[in-house]
């Protein structure tokens, strides 16, 4: 028998009350849990690079640049399981060519270019464009011309176009911010606005995936910060950790207000999915929702990061334990998108029985597939790094 | 009062204008050809649905040739159903006349798929014979014909 | 000095009379494309705008319909892909109510709950709604689903790219991704016997005449003439799909 078919036998075998026949098989699968984690991560640390640019936090310098570049990476990547997930990606360029203008889905591809070409990619170019030309000057061979591309062709370095570079970055870091919640807000709009599924529908999903996103690229700069400073042999300045770390407690109780708002008020008016769903949440999400999202994702980082804001003395462990809240946070928001995308599909739309998910190791809906797309930003990053490194860049004599 | 224009600002322009422009000729190529005809989509997909072959010819195909079959059946319960929702898809029969190319079912579990009794069914929708106690390990249409159920064969 | 403040002020003025002008045509234009965004308006008069009735108290579950849409559309056997079914529902005297659909009911139905156990029990046959305010079209980022100038929500099996964006949209559960095209599918209303003033197979073999399709326009039709007479719902009317599948005798338990 042929083996998908095998597969959705013992599906059926193990699905739960009544399920409609079409429903035996989860439509969206691993891939697209890894989607919104990934752009999540780009407005998230877009997010904070912002924070330094335009609200002028200074003790983030450091990580500013690292924030852009691991948005790149991300974002780069992004499209990548969409694409892998399709059942005809051959035809994913339809998207760009007929959108269909009532379909959130088909913001994607312009609200993709948007950010990536007009957003990211200028304002690294804007940051970069002085030390880039430096650079193309100071090596030789092909370094010299890949510099020299990156610059495209304009070498003018007199202090009023630097000035400029310094007004248009700062230009389009404000244009960035609304651009960035657009990017994540949209893919939380996807979910919302299908009203067949309650577990989906609800006007809180975008700004409920926006914090959750901005929660998961603030730790994911954290710990990539640390990470970097501990490869190139660099003391990681703790009073950076402290304000990135204040940041992450205040998104992290708004994401947690939310997400316990949409929920609160669920459980409240009680409408008629709600028997249902409250099978799900107790028995199919009991692990990923309590445990992995709650408590590992949430209310342990909550708690650590209270101590660590009031308690005001020196403590040896202290940058161990930001990393380990960076890493639990993340596996809190992955599971975050778990709990969204595959629970929604796990309860029947006849609100009378449940399906079953497996997920498989290979394949191009594989776990092997997602966790590839997850590790390669970081390959990228370190090209980037290695590209276009931001502790050799030219020294700005004046500040803003 | 001169207006200076930043060299990176205009070579950026002329980027975006080069993207832009090839972006909106190979738009040009890509899409389909009756795209919006009639509305967000492909026109000649209209086409497209209406192409594929049919199964089920319809009973007036049938009683072209089977004339008398028609009478008989007009004639007792089973009037109102069509010939094919018990001889399954038609149409190759009609274009090749061979009685192989369509059903002749036989066996009780056929009949009973309609007939077996279930509290589901309406008593006066159809009529329901216990199946478990009804001439066991007999044909129904040893007894029935299938177009004149109620004459009964000898 | 004077100048320059009347200046302004003439200045502001014009800005806000320019935004307020633009605001104003900007919403009319928005207004008008808003309604035609999500619904779907019978465009072409002398065509048949479809609709469906499926009357439950004739209904006596035999799965003729089920079993001859899979042979007339090239719809794998397996029980997985549906493009239409039938459910049994039993409700029990303790009140709750057993859903069942083995596979799909193209085999028929064996009574698995015994008649002292049973309050009340009714077949429903189940297929798209072919909704005139559709949420699958609504979604389909490419537009690879649409509605017919007749009414037949259909599927660009050449366009699809299978994001399965529509299969989440329906409510009813009636799209699926077919296994071996690997693009979206669902009923079609037969639209090629359609084309062919034929009748959709499911309605052809339906022994009891449970099931009737026809012109909406039509007030003389027999479904016109049925809906008139009849007391009927669709299902989930509160999302406001605009399902043009209306059921006879439709009890509270089915979703």
């Amino acid at each position: 028998m042929d083996p998908h078919y095998q597969h959705l036998y013992n599906i059926l075998a193990h699905s739960q009350g009544y399920i409609f026949p079409n429903e035996i098989d989860l439509q969206w699968g691993i891939l697209i849990v890894v989607y919104p984690f990934i752009t999540g991560l780009v407005a998230g640390a877009f997010i904070l690079a912002s924070l330094e640019r335009v609200f002028k936090v200074k003790i983030l310098k450091p990580t500013y640049q690292i924030a852009l570049l691991t948005a790149l990476s991300f974002l780069l990547v992004a499209t990548m399981p969409l694409i892998s997930h399709l059942s005809q990606p051959q035809r994913a360029y339809e998207i760009m060519i007929t959108p269909h203008s009532s379909s959130a889905m088909a913001i994607f591809g312009f609200v993709y270019l948007w950010y990536l070409m007009v957003v990211l990619l200028l304002e690294i170019w804007f940051d970069y464009r002085h030390s880039m030309v430096v650079w193309s000057n100071e090596k030789t061979g092909v370094m010299k011309w890949v510099y020299k591309i990156l610059t495209l062709g304009v070498s003018d370095i007199s202090p009023r176009t630097l000035k400029w570079d310094r007004k248009l970055g700062y230009i389009i870091t404000v244009v960035g911010i609304p651009s960035a919640f657009i990017l994540h807000g949209y893919v939380g709009f996807i979910f919302g606005s299908i009203k067949a599924n309650p577990w989906w529908s609800t006007p809180l999903m975008p700004i409920i995936f926006l914090f959750s996103a901005m929660v998961s690229g603030i730790s994911m700069v954290m710990l990539i910060y640390m990470i970097i400073s501990y490869f190139r042999k660099k003391t990681i300045e703790l009073n950076v950790l402290d304000s990135i770390g204040k940041f992450l407690f205040f998104v992290l109780i708004l994401d947690f207000t939310l997400e316990g708002l949409d929920q609160i008020q669920r459980i409240y008016e009680a409408e008629e999915s709600f028997e249902i769903i409250k099978l799900l949440v107790s028995s199919k999400l009991y692990l990923t929702l309590f445990v992995s999202q709650g408590l590992i994702g949430t209310i342990i980082p909550l708690i650590t990061l209270a101590f660590l804001q009031f308690y005001k003395h020196q403590i040896k462990l202290k940058k161990t334990m930001y990393f380990i809240i960076g890493i639990l946070v993340l596996i809190g928001v992955y599971s975050m998108r778990w709990n969204v995308v595959i629970g929604g599909q796990l309860f029947s739309k006849s609100f009378s029985g449940f399906t079953s998910f497996k997920v498989g190791l290979i394949g191009l809906d594989g776990t092997l597939m997602a966790a590839f797309w997850l590790l390669l930003p970081f390959g990228i990053l370190a090209f980037l790094l290695w590209l276009l490194p931001p502790w050799k860049m030219v020294e700005e004599d004046s500040e803003e | 009062m001169k207006f200076y224009i930043p060299p990176q600002l205009t070579r950026l322009a002329l980027a975006f204008a080069i993207f832009i422009s090839l972006f909106l000729v190979l738009r040009h190529f890509l899409v389909p050809d009756t795209f919006g005809q009639y509305g967000h989509y492909r026109g000649a997909s209209l086409i497209d649905n209406a192409l594929p072959e049919i199964h089920y010819a319809g009973q007036e195909a049938c009683f072209e040739c089977h004339q008398d079959i028609q009478d008989l059946k007009a004639q007792d319960v089973h009037s109102s159903i069509h010939c094919e929702t018990c001889h399954g898809p038609g149409q190759k029969h009609v274009t090749s006349g061979e009685a192989a190319d369509i059903l002749k079912p036989t066996g009780r579990e056929f009949c009973g798929r309609c007939h077996t009794m279930n509290a589901a069914r309406q008593k006066n929708a159809v009529f329901q014979v216990d199946l478990n106690k009804h001439n066991i390990g007999k044909n129904c249409i040893e007894c029935h014909n299938p177009h004149q159920p109620w004459e009964m064969k000898k | 000095m004077g100048n320059e403040k009347i200046k302004t002020s003439r200045r502001k003025f014009l800005k806000s009379a320019g935004t307020l002008a633009g605001v104003t045509i900007a919403f009319q234009w928005l207004k008008s494309s808003q309604v035609l965004l999500f619904a779907t308006e019978p465009k072409d008069e002398n065509l048949p705008w479809y609709g469906i009735v499926i009357d439950i108290e004739k209904c006596i579950g035999c799965g003729s319909c089920a079993r001859s849409c899979k042979e007339e559309n090239d719809v794998p056997e397996e029980p997985f892909f549906f493009r239409n079914w039938v459910e049994q529902y039993t409700v029990k005297n303790d009140g709750s109510v057993d859903i069942v659909s083995p596979n799909g009911g193209i085999d028929g139905f064996v009574q698995r709950v015994p008649d002292e156990d049973i309050f009340k029990s009714f077949f429903v046959p189940k297929m798209c709604n072919h909704c005139a305010k559709s949420p699958c079209i609504q979604v389909c980022p490419v537009g690879a689903t649409y509605d017919s100038p007749e009414g037949v929500v259909l599927i660009d099996e050449k366009y699809c790219i299978g994001c399965r964006y529509c299969v989440q949209a329906c409510p009813y559960g009636c799209r699926f991704i077919h296994p071996v095209k690997k693009v979206a599918n669902k009923c079609t209303l037969c639209y090629h016997r359609l084309k062919k003033n034929l009748a959709p197979a499911c309605m052809e073999v339906c022994p009891t005449g449970a099931r009737m399709y026809g012109n909406l326009r039509d007030k003389n039709s027999d479904l016109v003439k049925f809906l008139k007479e009849h007391t009927t719902q669709v299902l989930r009317p509160n999302l406001n799909t605009g399902a043009k599948l209306y059921y006879n005798a439709l009890s509270s338990e089915v979703r």
